[in-house]
């Protein structure tokens, strides 16, 4: 197959870069991600942090390797891993079958549902309201997938989860589907929309990594079951969805109202300045420590 | 090695009909940028008039500062930002069609480039044309529209015609605004794959296709015009 590939002119610029990008595999371990997606992955000032960010970084530590992230569209992260150019994809990934034919999976390390979100003045109230309505998602995603399958339903795929938020808030679009994290904190820092309560589907996600490489997958799977045993894993969930949940809940709701404007126009923005609060707490257990 | 191709062949287009993406896709693109390009071409045509107009005679002064500001802005801003823009915050709470968006967006953009070059086109016509014109008993816009446009339209036609092209490839930012253009078709079959190769090639191909074509046609248009040339 290679060579068939580097018979074509991009085929072969396309795999010189992926060996460049294999060359500094030993010491470094590349994570393919896309930072838009809280509280699993989004960024904070330069750096990109969130569950997958931090656990990453754990495992990569079990590993003696050092963790680097890079960030890219959700729909290019499994190919980054197929193609070499990272090493493992954090993105909130859920485990599909069709998945499963292109890449390897760790073990499953979250529940996680998909949402729907919709206007407050919204009469969709379950998902079978859905039919024959318009419905944002992020392309790639799993809600991209099952929203196909919505009778009579138009799909429209943004690049950023948070832009068909914006598009749900300007009327574009009647209901958006997402991951229920990301969608939990929308909603937060968003007026005028809410969740609905019965999940869309429900899912897992793991670690994806490149069928060949069998090695680090194992690897990668012993560290994150240390992890899950040791309790450290836990700690980082509780961090950003975990047990006090409520109280930073509350916080980021009035952070939320007092930026009302903004959080509608940007919700990027708004993101970052709650997630402060919590980065500041993180800060100060990882000095405790 | 045939048969992985044929295989992934068979996994990128012809499973769950993924080609209807490139088809779709393609049918948007076209439609985005042939609209883009008549509106950039009656727009360009009439600020590239009131401009040389301006500078020709001294008139439309208002006319000519309003479009240097459009000429600014549109030239000095990336066409992604434009969309986005026109998309979430001119249209920010309207249900609005996205191809018309991206018509409007591309269409305005173009327009910009193609007063420059039509611009260029006019001032490069010697001030001789105009005066024999006027001698004539030809008012100033007569001899605009029977005298200099006719030279200046086969003087700009490669500079359009490359202007033209690079709108057709710029439609593929479309995809920032969900509109599912020929890129973004390609896209979702890559996002359903995880094959890069296949449909990044494929899209490649028929942009390559689009062009080759079109190149084709200016060509012929270009040779129609000079025959009035030939002695």
């Amino acid at each position: 197959m290679k060579k068939v590939m580097a018979v074509v002119a991009a085929g072969a610029m396309v795999m010189s870069l992926g060996m460049t990008a294999m060359a500094d595999e030993d010491k470094t371990l590349v994570m393919a991600t896309n930072a838009e997606f809280p509280p699993y992955e989004y960024r904070e000032g330069d750096e990109i942090i969130g569950i997958d960010a931090e656990v990453a970084a754990l495992i990569a530590d079990k590993l003696g390797m050092e963790l680097e992230i890079e960030d890219m569209a959700f729909d290019s992260v499994l190919a980054a891993v197929q193609t070499g150019k990272a090493d493992i994809a954090m993105a909130g990934i859920t485990v599909t079958p069709e998945r499963e034919q292109m890449v390897s999976f760790t073990d499953t390390y979250t529940k996680a549902t998909q949402m729907i979100i919709v206007t407050e003045d919204s009469e969709i109230a379950s998902p079978e309201d859905l039919t024959g309505k318009t419905v944002g998602v992020q392309l790639g995603t799993t809600g991209d997938i099952y929203a196909e399958d919505i009778e009579d339903g138009t799909v429209e795929r943004y690049s950023k989860g948070f832009e068909a938020v914006q598009a749900l808030i300007q009327g574009k679009i009647d209901a958006v589907i997402i991951d229920g994290e990301p969608a939990k904190v929308f909603v937060e820092q968003n007026e005028g929309i809410k969740l609905l309560e019965e999940a869309f589907t429900e899912e897992e996600y793991a670690i994806a990594i490149a069928k060949d490489n069998e090695e680090l997958l194992e690897k990668v799977n012993t560290a994150l079951n240390e992890l899950k045993e040791e309790g450290e894993f836990q700690k980082v969930v509780d961090k950003y969805i975990g047990g006090d949940a409520s109280e930073e809940e509350t916080e980021a709701v009035t952070e939320a109202q007092t930026a009302e404007a903004q959080a509608a126009e940007e919700g990027t923005e708004a993101a970052t300045e709650a997630a402060e609060t919590e980065v500041a707490e993180t800060e100060t257990e990882t000095a405790a420590q | 090695m045939l048969q992985e191709f044929q295989d992934r062949f068979y996994l990128n287009f012809i499973a769950d009909d993924r080609w209807k993406y490139l088809v779709n896709g393609l049918k948007t693109t076209l439609t985005v940028t042939f609209f883009a390009v008549l509106i950039g071409i009656v727009l360009g045509f009439i600020v590239a008039i009131v401009r040389s107009t301006c500078e020709k005679t001294g008139k439309l002064r208002l006319l000519n500062a309003v479009c240097k500001v459009y000429l600014t802005v549109i030239r000095g801003t990336p066409v992604v930002v434009q969309l986005l823009i026109i998309y979430f915050v001119i249209f920010g709470s309207v249900k609005i069609d996205k191809t018309l968006v991206a018509i409007l967006a591309f269409g305005l953009n173009s327009g910009a480039y193609v007063a420059e070059i039509i611009r260029g086109g006019i001032m490069s016509i010697e001030g001789g044309q105009l005066e024999a014109g006027r001698s004539l008993g030809l008012g100033y816009g007569q001899t605009m529209i029977y005298v200099i446009l006719p030279q200046v339209f086969k003087n700009v036609l490669p500079a359009l015609g490359n202007e033209f092209i690079v709108l057709l490839k710029e439609t593929s930012v479309a995809g920032y605004i969900a509109l599912e253009d020929l890129t973004k078709g390609g896209d979702i079959i890559r996002s359903r794959t995880y094959d890069a190769f296949m449909p990044l090639i494929a899209v490649a191909l028929i942009y390559l296709a689009m062009v080759l074509v079109f190149s084709k046609l200016l060509s012929i248009l270009e040779r129609r015009l000079r025959n009035n040339e030939r002695r």
